[in-house]
């Protein structure tokens, strides 16, 4: 699913990631830790296709990141929540939810597949209230909003989740709907990577915990 | 695949054009800046009917030219902020699309602000039409120039992270000969000069595939990598 080997990658002119090497199966679930600046956010960035690593080997759902086309094409089949929730405020929460599912490629088809059926179907798994739904983007609070950028991601399905610090910014019942999300996409057979400071929460979820510090893995890689 | 084209430009375009209908920045904003600056024109032609029919092409388009930096400017921003710019990457829309989407969407807004403009000319500087005909075709020719320019360096100066009054000094050099174009077409549809508008109207044809192909091609450096 993710094989990197010795990767080094650029934030500007400074390396952000020293040397990576890390492996991720299908259908498991890595807590990635490490203090500010360890290289948590570009490592999934990284992994998203959208940070071109310098020399080393990536592979990513079998494409080799060093190319741009194989970059483009793994974006496809990746979620990444990052620290913005990518709204637009002056939508309403389900016309937000609407364009990215049509971006996606989801059409107005009957059935599972379309878009109406999947943002109802998101919308009810992450308990965003009704009273929400029809109001613009710009009305709702942090917590909502992460909540709603997590339901963006839902509807597309994707097989590699990446997510930095999901549960910013959320209450308690949010972090647990948070969890529950990650659980389900694991159980649908997606591989989930979490960013996150809240150890003991997450370590709940999974009993694999990498270790960066200074751009480079210090432990649980997964590599000799 | 143009089919696939076609449906994401429609939807950025509708994207666009929603949150314009809910921000009413060109309507509250850009549209009366426009028709101040005809009117500020005025003044400074000291309201001399004669001088501003003879000048009316020329103010006409550059008072398009200015309003249409807010316009792009703000086109620009709607990607900027709050991780949408990193969302769309990941999104699988592509960059043909996405300009295409974008441009469609300003172009909407500058067809809109032309039409207010026309009427300002006909009200404040009492020009008449000799060829309406002339003056619709290219105003939506030039239109269709002056919104794929301003998406492209919109796009150019976003990725470059540079400051946003940095885009008038990138568009406006790459608008002068649409400027040029434009007012000599409005010339003869307004009567102001005895030139010929349709050839012009071809020139500012040139233009607007030129710069639409070139901006479509080259968008995706601008937004991936």
């Amino acid at each position: 699913m993710v094989e990197l080997r010795a990767v080094v990658a650029l934030l500007g002119r400074f390396p952000a990631l020293s040397g990576v090497s890390l492996t991720v199966d299908a259908g498991e679930t890595v807590l990635v830790r490490g203090p500010n600046g360890a290289g948590k956010t570009t490592l999934l960035r990284l992994c998203a296709g959208l940070v071109r690593p310098e020399s080393g080997m990536a592979i990513v759902l079998g494409h080799d990141l060093t190319d741009g086309v194989e970059r483009r094409a793994v974006r496809r089949r990746v979620a990444l929540l990052g620290h913005g929730a990518a709204l637009y405020d002056d939508l309403t929460v389900v016309e937000n939810l609407r364009f990215w599912a049509r971006a996606a490629g989801l059409t107005s088809g009957s059935g599972d597949d379309g878009v109406e059926q999947r943002v109802a179907g998101v919308l009810d798994r992450l308990a965003v209230p009704k009273r929400l739904v029809d109001q613009r983007a710009s009305a709702l609070s942090q917590g909502q909003r992460r909540r709603v950028a997590l339901a963006a991601l839902a509807v597309r399905r994707p097989e590699l989740w990446l997510l930095d610090e999901p549960h910013a910014g959320l209450d308690q019942a949010g972090r647990d709907i948070v969890d529950g999300l990650i659980v389900e996409a694991v159980a649908a057979g997606g591989t989930v990577v979490v960013s996150s400071h809240e150890l003991e929460r997450v370590a709940t979820l999974s009993p694999r915990v990498v270790t960066l510090a200074g751009g480079q893995v210090l432990d649980g890689g997964g590599l000799g | 695949m143009i089919g696939r084209i076609s449906r994401d430009a429609w939807l950025v375009a509708c994207r666009d054009l929603r949150i314009e209908a809910r921000s009413r920045v060109v309507l509250d904003q850009v549209v009366p800046f426009s028709v101040l600056v005809l009117v500020l024109f005025g003044f400074a032609l000291d309201a001399d009917n004669r001088t501003l029919r003879t000048f009316a092409p020329g103010l006409f388009w550059v008072a398009v030219l200015l309003s249409a930096l807010l316009a792009v400017q703000r086109s620009a921003t709607l990607d900027r902020s709050d991780g949408t710019d990193t969302a769309l990457r990941m999104s699988g829309l592509s960059p043909i699309s996405l300009f295409l989407g974008r441009a469609s969407a300003v172009y909407v807004q500058l067809v809109a602000l032309q039409v207010v403009l026309v009427g300002g000319l006909l009200i404040l500087y009492g020009v008449d039409v000799e060829d309406p005909l002339l003056l619709v075709v290219a105003g939506l020719v030039a239109g269709v120039a002056v919104a794929a320019a301003g998406t492209l360096y919109g796009a150019l100066a976003s990725g470059l992270g540079v400051r946003e009054t940095l885009l008038p000094i990138l568009l406006l050099p790459v608008l002068a000969p649409v400027l040029i174009g434009a007012t000599r077409a409005f010339d003869d549809a307004l009567g102001a000069a005895a030139v010929d508008g349709w050839a012009w109207t071809g020139l500012l044809s040139l233009a607007a595939l030129i710069l639409t192909v070139v901006g479509a091609s080259t968008h995706s450096a601008l937004v991936e990598d």
